[in-house]
């Protein structure tokens, strides 16, 4: 099952290799791992996204908080946070077909930001879900080339505010 | 000053009196500082784990955070072994190990190697330090953080530069850490503990497990307070044996692969286990899934990660040990709990094996025995087991009253053993300090026979001495079908005389006869010594059969 923890950092080096080395020297796979400074230059946010079972991801949560580096590990619970990640996916186009793809990006909400003549580039952020159905809807026009950011996760209002 | 007398004067500060080492030329500026100052004596070994090993024996006598210090390359991989059985059985050292100039880092030149990057798994946490302005800080936070919570190894990687460069400013050292992360947790959760307070008052078959994490909370007193007031049986792991005195009437023995009856039965028997400082390894319980279903458990652990990990808890407490148990006494009334009492001690009586004596050899378990009883009416004797048989027979038949008993009980590192005695000793020169090994694990550390010579360091070798590996021999035996494989240790050297070439007293016995008076010329040298008995092959490390 995917699991999504979010994880606050010193900001300094080798804290990702520790975090990283960390959940993979206990067997588990990481499927994303995203990483970005806060308001705070000293202090870093991991977004992770797990595949285990309940019992793992609870000692990825308690290793996770041993890390002398690691100020706070969250482990989002379904439906309490909005995530996002941003995809770019260069597609194959002809002619006759760009005009069929530049329609579902629009309905997607995918922008596109680079074109030529046998192919376009588009960019979408969405949720994992969205993202893949939209890369289900290009792959018959032919995927050239797809990147993944993997996911950005904020805990929505409503939830944090019922936790405080 | 330089960043290596930095680091010297940050030893101080800690109050740091030995360092166990092995220089090279990263670390050559640190070794430079030591000339300087004879408040901090440097125990040079002859292989760099064993410093890591002396380092560990010197924290678990002392209580103190042990320190040792190797080159870059192959003196900080060498010590890789150290770091990781500390890390197991939670042992607080601080390893400074020199590291090739920043400059050059990732260059492969000489002896570089990623030692943080190697060490990561086995450390509590590490350090590459490339601004000496760091190094009081980081000094700080590296001891605070190698002796709070759970306790661990702490590895500091100095590059050269960082050791040679002139530090700036006044040396002030801090005299406190802010580690925005690292908040260990003491007191134990008011609701968990009253929840506990009931489960203890309503059991009718209560059992303590008493791990390693007894002796990092230093709660010897707390223990046997709690156990007294209740009238509940202790059994503990291999890592808490010695906690609880061996003969005391509530004590059932170590429990699991090769603990004892009473112990085990105690533990399948149970409706409450309460587990003190103990991951509940597989060697300790193998079926911890069974044992949970059939009884309540509370789990008391500094470390948040070690509850739940190996067996489900029904009441966890994450706290001190000492800390929580005091509260569990002053919080519960007396009680009896006699039937269960009696119960497990008439199962102990019927399950005390007797051995025979065997012409031509000594009976290693027998020997341990009158050890214990020699060596009692002297001091609290350290009891230092090496990894293996040696280490089963120590542990079920050497009885404590307030000694200590050091072991590799997690990682299970042979050749731990005499570096960890002589690092013990140096700790607590007043006491006994024994070294039980077998004739295989002697041989991976009889380097350090030396360094005892060096040093005179009175340590006491015993070496149990059937010339196989013997724990291995019953393995193949059990699942091999006695189809033996690298077990024999022909070629070895004749003890005796290998000692007496370092000029250390030694001699060999094989009649049970010999053994106390053997005992008493080994206890009353005032020098190292190494006594080797002489084994039967078929001598099994499990109590009973």
């Amino acid at each position: 099952m995917r699991h999504t923890i979010t994880v606050l950092v010193q900001n300094h080096y080798g804290v990702l290799s520790k975090v990283s080395g960390l959940i993979a020297r206990r067997g588990f796979n990481i499927e994303s791992l995203a990483v970005g400074i806060t308001d705070d230059p000293e202090i870093s946010r991991m977004t992770i996204v797990v595949d285990c079972d309940d019992s793992g991801i609870e000692q990825v949560e308690k290793q996770l908080n041993k890390l002398i580096p690691t100020i706070k590990v969250r482990v989002l619970e379904q439906g309490s946070y909005i995530e996002r990640e941003l995809t770019m996916l260069k597609v194959s186009c002809t002619a006759k077909n760009r005009a069929e793809i530049m329609n579902l990006a629009d309905i997607m909400h995918a922008r596109i930001v680079d074109v030529a003549a046998s192919s376009m580039t588009l960019e979408l952020t969405d949720t994992t879900a969205r993202t893949e159905h939209f890369i289900s809807l290009m792959r018959p026009f032919g995927i050239k080339e797809l990147v993944r950011t993997g996911i950005s996760a904020i805990e929505s209002s409503a939830a944090s505010a019922k936790k405080n | 000053m330089t960043g290596a007398q930095i680091i010297l004067e940050c030893l101080k500060k800690e109050g740091v009196s030995v360092v166990f080492g092995y220089p090279g030329a990263t670390i050559a500026p640190f070794y430079d500082a030591l000339t300087g100052d004879d408040r901090v004596k440097h125990v040079l070994v002859r292989q760099e784990q064993n410093a890591g090993h002396a380092a560990s024996g010197y924290s678990r006598a002392s209580g103190k955070v042990g320190v040792c210090c190797t080159t870059s390359g192959p003196g900080a991989t060498n010590l890789i072994t150290a770091l990781a059985t500390a890390y197991m059985d939670s042992i607080p050292m601080v390893a400074l190990t020199g590291q090739v100039r920043s400059d050059l880092l990732g260059r492969d030149v000489f002896q570089e190697a990623d030692t943080t990057g190697a060490c990561e798994p086995f450390t509590k946490h590490s350090y590459l330090v490339k601004d000496t302005q760091e190094l009081p800080t980081i000094m700080k936070e590296a001891f605070h953080i190698a002796s709070t919570g759970r306790p661990g190894p702490v590895l500091i990687d100095l590059p050269q530069d960082t050791l040679e460069r002139e530090y700036e400013g006044d040396f002030i050292y801090p005299d406190k850490v802010d580690i925005i992360g690292y908040k260990p947790r003491t007191q134990g959760h008011p609701l968990q503990m009253k929840r506990a307070i009931e489960a203890i008052a309503n059991a009718e078959r209560p059992v303590i497990c008493a791990g390693g994490g007894v002796v990092s909370a230093k709660a010897r007193k707390e223990l046997i307070h709690f156990a007294e007031k209740l009238n509940i049986p202790v059994v503990s792991t291999l890592m808490g044996v010695g906690m609880m005195p061996t003969e005391h009437p509530l004590y059932m023995g170590m429990l699991g692969t090769h603990g004892v009856y009473a112990a085990n039965y105690a533990i399948h028997h149970a409706d409450l286990i309460i587990i003190c400082g103990a991951r509940v390894g597989d060697r300790a319980m193998a079926k911890a899934g069974q044992i949970a279903q059939k009884a309540q458990i509370i789990h008391i652990d500094i470390d948040p990660a070690e509850i739940g990990k190996n067996m489900t808890a029904h009441i966890p407490i994450v706290g001190d040990i000492g800390i929580v148990l005091k509260k569990l006494v002053d919080g519960s009334e007396e009680a009896e709990h006699k039937d269960w009492v009696d119960f497990l001690t008439q199962k102990k009586e019927e399950h005390t094996p007797v051995f025979t004596s065997r012409d031509g050899y000594v009976d290693p378990r027998n020997f341990m025995r009158t050890l214990s009883e020699i060596v009692s009416k002297r001091s609290k004797a350290i009891l230092v087991a090496d990894v293996g048989e040696n280490q089963i027979w120590s542990a079920n038949n050497f009885a404590f009253r307030g000694g200590r008993f050091l072991t590799s009980g997690g990682l299970g590192t042979m050749g731990y053993s005499l570096g960890a005695a002589l690092g013990a000793k140096l700790a607590k020169p007043e006491r006994q300090v024994i070294a039980v090994c077998g004739d295989g694990s002697f041989q991976m550390m009889m380097c350090e026979l030396a360094t005892l010579v060096q040093h005179n360091i009175p340590v006491k070798v015993v070496i149990m001495e059937n010339n196989r590996l013997g724990m291995v021999r019953e393995l193949q035996d059990k699942l091999y079908g006695g189809r033996y494989s690298g077990i024999m240790l022909d070629g070895s050297p004749d003890f005796v005389t290998l000692a007496s070439a370092y000029g250390i007293s030694a001699e060999m016995i094989d009649d049970d006869k010999d053994v106390p008076n053997a005992i008493d010329r080994m206890l009353s040298s005032e020098n190292p010594y190494v006594l080797v008995c002489h084994v039967a092959a078929d001598i099994p490390s499990r109590q009973e059969d």
